[in-house]
């Protein structure tokens, strides 16, 4: 593996050790790690003392990063290697006006100025009237060709993106998703703030992942400042982030009774997601989690008494949700609309590098908990599906079993004595100098990655954020290839991405 | 089919009979600040350059609630010498100066607009307008549709069309990219309307004040009748917000 260096999550480097090559063997030693199965995890560029570069994060069954200097192009890895780098490289693109020559689908990611000032890629002009959603969507021509354009305000209570179907009657030939109205300069604004405001924002990025991302954000700022968290914190921690992952699974799985008109489990499932919701307030005060995850372990200690609501919670629900998801799945009308709805073969879930259960549920087995593991997964067990036919009827199945999954790992975690020292307040902290780290950790819908540079003081000079929606939303579009409209709901819940963590 | 019948006897009935009898959330939950300015004015220094949203006035130690977060920072900071959260979560109010609190709460009933009483108290119809929400303050309001909190028995719904609604419900900071859309939706509705600003964020840019990228502050586009602060908030205070305001 020459031209990368191996690194671990969680751990910083100092960034003179990363490899820094020309942009030519940047390319060739990309290509070479993806087409030997490799996934890319960042990929982003980043501009200091004038001098910008491109700086990647890829994984197999370890962790590499690998760097260049960039000038106003370069070669699109894209249609040369893999669908795998599409994202980054529009979002290289429209970040810094650099230019992935030969990209075959060059398009807008969120619709914002340049951080460089560089003229923009795609010729717009954000100085003047807000222009989102500028964009020629591909169309598909002939008579019996229609249209069907969606959002950017939807129908319920949910964020804003614009969906435009092209169909031939009920069937729809090609979906594209166009976002970016969420966008609200999350990276621009990381850097330029002080520390203690970080968590919040962090919080903020998704709130439905607000355990996720902070966990992201808190385990930087605990390696940059070289600050250890005791097994009392880790624990909850872990607990929170098993507790998002469970509500939102059951939310989930309510939304997809719903939309195939099944009243019953959508009520329960609603109000039981409540339950986990409320169970985070018994932790730290607030629903989503926010507030309790700090540098160097949590604002709020799980004692007893917590201890005790929590357990009495799972033991009084753990039942109900096994009936109810068994209500769900044996129902064979569910398992009508379920099965063979919206798939996505396992090499395209590969070509395209999906993450979370939206990979797992057409055979790509990757979960950060078990090849990356922090805080305490290392020593928990893991969950292994068997269910890959990558339909709408796997996602559910993968996710009906992570809820059991889950709800074990709290129990087991609520077993252990541990209790955190002292909570942590937000304090400001000298950074290492000229470092990187990067954090992993499977959030609810998958891989979360943050990523920080920081400067010759200390300052940090670039913070990247990865939300697993940043892979699977074309993972969505392909599942709508030639089926019904009217599936698109299903289709749609199935995978529940998220807006804003798209569009930061 | 006896399995829907068994699982429903299961689940039994589970609407929450607020207003009608109070409810108590768990004392983890952060609501009403309770404010002593008598405390050492060093100690009220300290929490405001603390605060990472600037929600705390130093001088005269009064909190915005359109900015606070709720993080709880400052009560550990304070030791709850200056600041102590209560657990009550009624914290609607009709004007954005109502939010700089001092520890006095203004009485929301009194405030809310007579007019809007007789035109909305029976049937209240609102477009939600996510504007950059980060989806949570969106979750928590959808949740009112869930058997526990049954938003519907009290004649108010969330629906589709802004030409059924009798006003908006906004959640997030405002993204730049955002704003056409949102005021297209205001116009969309029919007059006469209310504006209800919902979230730290929507009524003044919440964890991402600063940034170019958001307006932040939705009274700067549209007039505001109703603000419920909190990141999010809890769905409580939004169900006491709609029904102490229409009702
Ligand atoms: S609770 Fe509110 S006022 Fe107190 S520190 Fe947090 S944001 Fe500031
Ligand atoms: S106020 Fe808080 S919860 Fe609501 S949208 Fe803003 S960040 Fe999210």
């Amino acid at each position: 593996m020459d031209n990368l260096l191996q690194i671990a999550n969680g751990e910083v480097v100092r960034r003179a050790d990363i490899p820094d090559v020309s942009v030519e063997t940047f390319g060739m030693t990309l290509a070479e790690f993806v087409r030997n199965g490799g996934f890319v995890v960042q990929f982003f560029a980043f501009a200091e003392n004038g001098i910008t570069r491109l700086l990647a994060v890829v994984r197999n069954d370890r962790l590499y990063v690998t760097s260049c200097v960039v000038g106003a192009e370069f070669p699109s890895l894209t249609g040369w290697v893999s669908e795998k780098f599409h994202m980054f490289e529009r979002e290289i693109a429209e970040q810094y006006g650099i230019r992935p020559t030969a990209h075959p689908w060059l398009k807008m990611v969120r619709y914002h100025r340049n951080y460089s000032g560089a003229d923009d890629v795609f010729g717009n002009d954000y100085g003047g009237e807000e222009i989102p959603g500028k964009y020629g969507c591909f169309t598909v021509e002939g008579e019996a060709i229609h249209e069907v354009a969606v959002g950017p305000v939807h129908a319920g209570i949910i964020e804003p993106g614009h969906f435009r179907f092209q169909c031939a009657g009920e069937e729809v030939l090609h979906l594209e998703i166009q976002l970016g109205y969420q966008h609200r300069g999350v990276e621009r604004l990381l850097p330029t703030v002080p520390q203690r405001r970080l968590p919040i924002i962090c919080e903020a990025i998704a709130g439905d992942t607000a355990i996720g991302h902070n966990l992201c954000c808190c385990q930087a700022l605990e390696a940059l400042a070289g600050l250890t968290v005791d097994v009392g914190a880790r624990i909850v921690r872990t607990i929170a982030l098993e507790l998002e992952r469970i509500a939102n699974h059951l939310g989930d799985l309510g939304a997809l009774s719903g939309d195939v008109a099944f009243n019953p489990p959508a009520a329960y499932f609603g109000r039981m997601r409540g339950d986990f919701l409320n169970l985070l307030q018994v932790l730290c005060g607030n629903r989503f989690g926010k507030g309790l995850v700090r540098p160097g372990g949590v604002a709020f200690v799980m004692g007893d008494e917590q201890r005790k609501l929590i357990a009495a919670k799972l033991e009084e629900i753990t039942p109900q949700v096994k009936n109810v998801c068994d209500l769900l799945f044996s129902a064979h009308t569910v398992q009508a609309r379920f099965e063979n709805t919206g798939i996505v073969s396992r090499e395209m879930a590969e070509d395209l590098g999906l993450v979370g259960y939206a990979g797992r549920a057409c055979g790509l087995p990757y979960d950060a908990r078990v090849a990356f593991p922090s805080e305490c997964y290392a020593e928990l067990p893991h969950n292994t599906n068997q269910m890959t036919s990558g339909d709408v009827y796997s996602r559910a199945t993968v996710r009906r079993e992570e809820i059991m999954h889950s709800l074990a790992l709290i129990e087991l975690l609520l077993q252990r004595p541990e209790t955190t020292a002292k909570a942590m307040m937000m304090e400001e902290r000298r950074l290492a100098a000229d470092s990187l780290v990067v954090t992993i950790n499977e959030g609810w819908r998958g891989e979360i990655a943050h990523c920080v540079l920081t400067g010759a003081d200390g300052a940090i000079v670039r913070y990247k954020v990865k939300d697993p929606s940043f892979h699977n939303w074309t993972g969505l579009a392909m599942s709508l290839r030639n089926q019904g409209i009217s599936d698109f709901p299903l289709c749609n819940k199935s995978y529940n991405l998220s807006y804003c963590g798209f569009d930061l | 089919m006896l399995k829907i019948i068994k699982n429903r006897l299961d689940q039994g009935y589970r609407t929450s009979s607020y207003p009608k009898q109070p409810i108590a959330l768990y004392e983890r939950f952060r609501g009403r600040p309770q404010i002593n300015r008598q405390c050492d004015p060093a100690l009220i220094r300290q929490c405001a350059e603390a605060c990472p949203q600037e929600a705390i006035d130093a001088a005269s130690g009064a909190i915005d609630l359109g900015r606070c977060t709720f993080c709880g920072l400052c009560e550990m900071q304070s030791q709850g010498k200056f600041v102590q959260f209560s657990q009550n979560f009624e914290l609607g109010v009709a004007t954005r100066a109502d939010l700089i609190t001092d520890g006095s709460y203004a009485d929301l009933a009194g405030h809310a607009k007579q007019h809007f009483k007789k035109l909305f108290g029976r049937s209240l119809q609102l477009r939600q307008v996510s504007a950059a929400g980060c989806n949570a303050c969106e979750a928590d309001t959808n949740v009112l549709n869930t058997p526990f909190f049954d938003l519907s028995r009290f004649g108010i719904d969330f629906v589709a069309s802004p030409r059924h609604a009798d006003g908006i419900h906004v959640t997030g900071p405002i993204s730049r990219n955002m704003k056409a859309a949102l005021l297209t939706t205001y116009e969309a509705v029919p007059s006469p309307k209310v504006v209800i600003a919902s979230g730290a964020c929507s009524i003044s840019g919440g964890p991402f004040y600063g940034s170019d990228e958001i307006v932040g502050d939705l009274n700067e586009l549209l007039p505001v009748d109703l603000y419920i602060p909190g990141c999010p908030p809890h769905p409580l205070t939004t169900l006491h917000a709609l029904l102490t305001f229409f009702k």
